[in-house]
């Protein structure tokens, strides 16, 4: 049974910058539904880490401007105070970073900062830390119980980013959104992370909202995702239907860039230019000027949301027959 | 697109109230330094050009002090010290500590060590007093104490410049310049220095007030500038006399040092403000 | 063909000294005991986690640190007793590329300025050097009025092309590729990939390409080595090590890696537990033992050694992972 935890509904957010503007995010339309993975993938600029943080109303402040809803079990969360933003941020929904040294207070074990979040629950010290400890074990942490008292300092990567895990599964958030978990990480210790995430999902039932430039990522784990590009959500739906039957050519092409052959079987697809930096909202699609396949009402209209299936949807005028041939 | 970024450099600077007020403020200072010969209406030397002790009138706006001398003359001609102190003693600190800085950062090991020593060594010893120990050693005189003041206190340029050199090393560029055989003079002047510059302006900025007062205080002491030279140092230990019956003598060369250091400290914040990306972000 | 780099029982080993006050000094060693060879115009991928010591052994390569064991023959020249002569012409025909694209290039100089640089230091005249900047402008596909633009005006890619550019100026032989494309998005590192694989057919280049990214090696290299804790534990064709790797590490690698097409899913994979540790102060036996699931006491008695298993197939295993064909 799906049950939609996360709803963005026409969501914008633009940034005033020198002369205007600058749209970082641009109507964005999503959910991501209980216990399910969703990834958000795009290149650097695309608006991914814009959208996860406005959620948890995490943006820097001051020179944004939002408009739109972001509805969290049907509430919205951008009509709440501080304080009850407070509250549900943390205990609801839960948020993890490239770098967990940046999040991690360096002078206290870090056994005592997971423990911290249960406390808060009224729970005894002792039994709190019993709960730390399981919680290191759900992450794998080598030697749970010695590790619980190091520092920051005295863990690897991967460890850190497993610490930061346990204490988001501390107050067992229904939403956990992760902001290029593995990037910082090597291969192997890349994996093991992974499939920690894919047990929470099993075990706990967490939505996870995993934001990624990595593509590896999100065909190893998530179940949908949509793909982001200048600050609006080309294409999104089931993540076998973006890899396999792509409708936007943004979407295929970068699918053609992956270097998932060898040599030998020819070079791989790349794509002209680079992200534009879109000041003002005129209409047009934002891909135009990329688009081998671009037509003259491409930079005259914008696309609007058209569904291939329920649950695939993508901006293009071309119905996704853009380079069927190729 | 260069000339656009000079453009918006102009445009920050104009915007930034500190670095503003401490520049006309110092404009003045320099306006009033080159054209003194002009604007003063006696020499600084000329004696009896009234009566002795003459309190601040409409003739002799700043009065006059023991020897009939007109105080404003006197103050007016101390500006071109004290910039000079200012200039001489930057270009002192930043050639010894920069070099050292470099040295340090760029070849490490025991050439990092030997400096570094001697780098905490003249922070270890009270600089006032070192620096007196310095001018005993090579004379009384203005020029002396500056130099005297350089040796002591290039030591906060060095540990900064070491500190950056050391990152800037590290950076692909160097070592790319590295691997197709740069000299290590090259790596350090070309490559690395102007990389050094902006963080330097700053910290010349920052460390010019504390120059200019330090001399000042050897002045004061006895150990600077010499009578019947206008240096404002000399002339507030002279006016401490007749603090009591002809305060103007140190007042209004005190307001001078304050006027020029108070420029100094503006501008450098403002200079701060501007170059240093930490210090924008926040 | 002949080599045209080989290393040598090649070692890098530093000393770090442990704590302020005690004397005893531990030794790194981030380069122990490499010897592989490449042969003029070849690709040869680099692959390892942080702390391989994949990028020290190209440092040891370009002479930006002195190796402490073995030697290096590059293009003829002896490295442990090159001469001046020697290793001018080393820094002519050795270039390099870094990673991070913002500091590739000099922030205060041009990018004319920049390519010109290794031309002007050999001794190229001014007039020729300002022509072969143009050059390789072309070359990298770049438009030339970028030429008066500083780095912070370009683009990551546009910035990673300068670089090659820069590396092209002194007509190199080998170029010593430093994850060049780790911090670009997947479709700029296709067009760098692809330039590099076109500027090599034009020039016949020797590429060593340093990367953690397996996916990109086995598009790129046609030879692959791989490394763990400063030691060579696999080395050979791209393809067959990526059909069939002997070293259970190698094996464990390519399951970690990331799949690029959700079909994939369902592969038959074993996640490697732990992590690598520390280089410093290792003792006799593999280094990779305590992750090893093959591992049995002997490999902690005594270092393996290189065996052939196939043709030009070298491994450092003392179980390499068979397979029935």
């Amino acid at each position: 049974m799906k049950e939609e935890l996360l709803k963005l509904e026409h969501l914008s957010i633009d940034y005033k910058v020198k002369g205007g503007y600058l749209s970082a995010v641009h109507d964005v339309n999503l959910s991501v539904n209980k216990g399910e993975i969703f990834a958000v993938v795009g290149e650097s600029g695309c608006g991914k880490s814009t959208v996860a943080h406005s959620i948890m109303a995490l943006l820097p402040g001051g020179n944004e401007h939002i408009e739109g809803k972001i509805l969290f079990n049907g509430q919205d969360l951008r009509t709440l105070s501080k304080k009850d933003m407070e509250k549900i941020r943390g205990r609801h929904i839960g948020m993890i970073f490239q770098n967990p040294l940046d999040s991690l207070n360096p002078v206290y074990k870090t056994g005592s900062q997971v423990q911290e979040g249960i406390l808060l629950d009224g729970i005894g010290k002792a039994e709190a830390w019993q709960k730390v400890i399981e919680l290191y074990k759900d992450v794998k942490m080598p030697d749970a119980e010695e590790r619980a008292h190091s520092f920051p300092h005295e863990m690897s990567g991967g460890m850190r980013q497993r610490v930061m895990i346990a204490m988001m599964l501390a107050r067992n958030p229904a939403l956990l959104i992760a902001d290029e978990p593995t990037t910082a990480l090597d291969v192997t210790i890349e994996a093991q992370i992974l499939e920690i995430i894919k047990d929470l999902k099993k075990t706990y039932n967490t939505a996870i909202m995993l934001i990624t430039h990595n593509f590896g990522l999100v065909a190893e784990v998530a179940d949908r995702i949509a793909v982001m590009y200048a600050g609006e959500v080309i294409e999104y739906g089931d993540v076998f239907e973006i890899f396999h039957n792509a409708k936007h050519p943004y979407t295929r092409l970068l699918m053609k860039a992956l270097p998932r052959k060898t040599q030998k079987e020819g070079r791989l697809q790349t794509i002209d230019g680079s992200v534009p930096r879109i000041l003002d909202k005129k209409p047009g699609c934002r891909f135009a000027n990329r688009c081998p396949y671009a037509m003259e009402r491409c930079s005259l209209e914008t696309p609007e949301e058209t569904f291939a299936a329920e649950t695939h949807m993508y901006r293009c005028f071309l119905a996704g027959q853009a380079g069927r041939e190729a | 697109m260069n000339g656009n970024k000079s453009k918006e450099t102009l445009l920050s600077c104009l915007k930034n109230i500190n670095f503003m007020v401490g520049f006309l403020m110092l404009l003045s200072v320099l306006l009033v330094a080159v054209f003194a010969d002009q604007i003063a209406p006696y020499g600084f030397t000329d004696q009896g050009v009234g009566p002795r002790f003459t309190p601040p009138n409409g003739e002799f706006l700043f009065g006059t002090d023991e020897l009939g001398r007109d105080v404003l003359s006197r103050v007016i001609h101390g500006t071109r010290l004290t910039l000079w102190v200012a200039v001489l003693g930057a270009s002192l600190q930043l050639v010894i500590g920069v070099t050292v800085g470099l040295i340090c950062g760029y070849f490490g090991k025991w050439v990092d060590k030997f400096f570094s020593f001697l780098t905490d060594l003249t922070w270890c010893i009270p600089s006032t007093i070192l620096a007196l120990a310095v001018v005993t050693i090579m004379g009384k005189g203005l020029t002396n104490s500056v130099i005297a003041i350089a040796m002591v206190c290039w030591a906060s340029y060095a540990r900064p410049v070491r500190a950056k050199t050391m990152s800037i090393k590290t950076m692909a560029f160097v070592e790319t310049g590295a691997a197709f055989g740069e000299s290590s003079v090259a790596l350090m002047f070309r490559y690395i220095l102007p990389n050094v510059v902006p963080a330097l302006i700053v910290m010349v900025s920052t460390t010019l007030p504390a120059t200019i007062l330090s001399t000042t205080t050897l002045s004061f002491l006895g150990l600077g500038s010499q009578a019947p030279s206008p240096d404002w140092g000399l002339a507030l230990s002279n006016g401490i006399n007749y603090i009591g019956s002809a305060p103007w003598l140190s007042i209004f060369p005190g307001i001078a040092l304050v006027y020029t250091v108070l420029g100094f400290s503006l501008l450098g914040e403002g200079v701060r403000d501007i170059l240093d990306p930490h210090m924008k972000s926040q | 063909m002949s080599n045209m780099v080989e290393l040598i029982d090649l070692q890098k080993h530093f000393a770090v000294s442990n704590g302020l006050f005690r004397q005893s000094k531990r030794t790194v060693k981030a380069v122990d005991n490499i010897s592989f060879s490449v042969q003029e115009g070849e690709i040869v991928g680099i692959v390892g986690e942080s702390g391989s010591g994949k990028t020290t052994l190209a440092r040891v390569m370009l002479s930006l640190t002195k190796m402490t064991g073995g030697n290096v023959i590059i293009d003829g020249v002896d490295l442990s007793r090159a001469t001046k002569k020697d290793m001018e012409k080393l820094h002519r025909e050795i270039a390099v590329v870094f990673q991070d694209p913002a500091s590739n290039l000099n922030p205060r100089e041009t990018l004319e300025s920049s390519i010109m640089r290794p031309m002007i230091i050999h001794g190229v005249p001014r007039s020729k050097a300002r022509e072969k900047a143009r050059e390789v402008m072309e070359m990298v596909k770049m438009d030339l009025r970028y030429l008066d633009s500083f780095p912070h005006q370009l683009s990551g890619g546009q910035l990673q092309r300068i670089a090659i550019a820069r590396a092209l100026a002194l007509s190199p032989k080998i170029m010593i590729l430093d994850e060049p494309t780790s911090a670009l998005d997947v479709s700029v590192q296709a067009q760098i990939l692809n330039l590099l694989l076109d500027l090599r057919e034009q020039m016949n280049l020797t590429y060593m390409i340093i990367t953690h990214d397996l996916n990109v090696i086995r598009y790129v290299s046609s030879k692959m080595a791989v490394m763990y804790l400063g030691q060579l534990i696999e080395f050979g064709d791209t393809e067959t090590i990526c059909d069939r790797p002997a070293h259970p590490y190698t094996k464990g690698l390519m399951d970690a890696a990331p799949i690029l097409d959700p079909a994939d899913r369902g592969r038959e994979k074993e996640i490697m537990k732990g992590d690598p540790g520390s280089l410093i102060d290792l003792e006799i036996g593999c280094r990779f033992y305590a992750r090893c699931k093959y591992a049995t006491p002997e490999c902690k008695e005594r270092d393996p050694e290189n065996r052939i298993v196939e043709d030009g197939h070298q491994v450092a295993c003392i179980h390499p992972l068979k397979y029935s064909s």
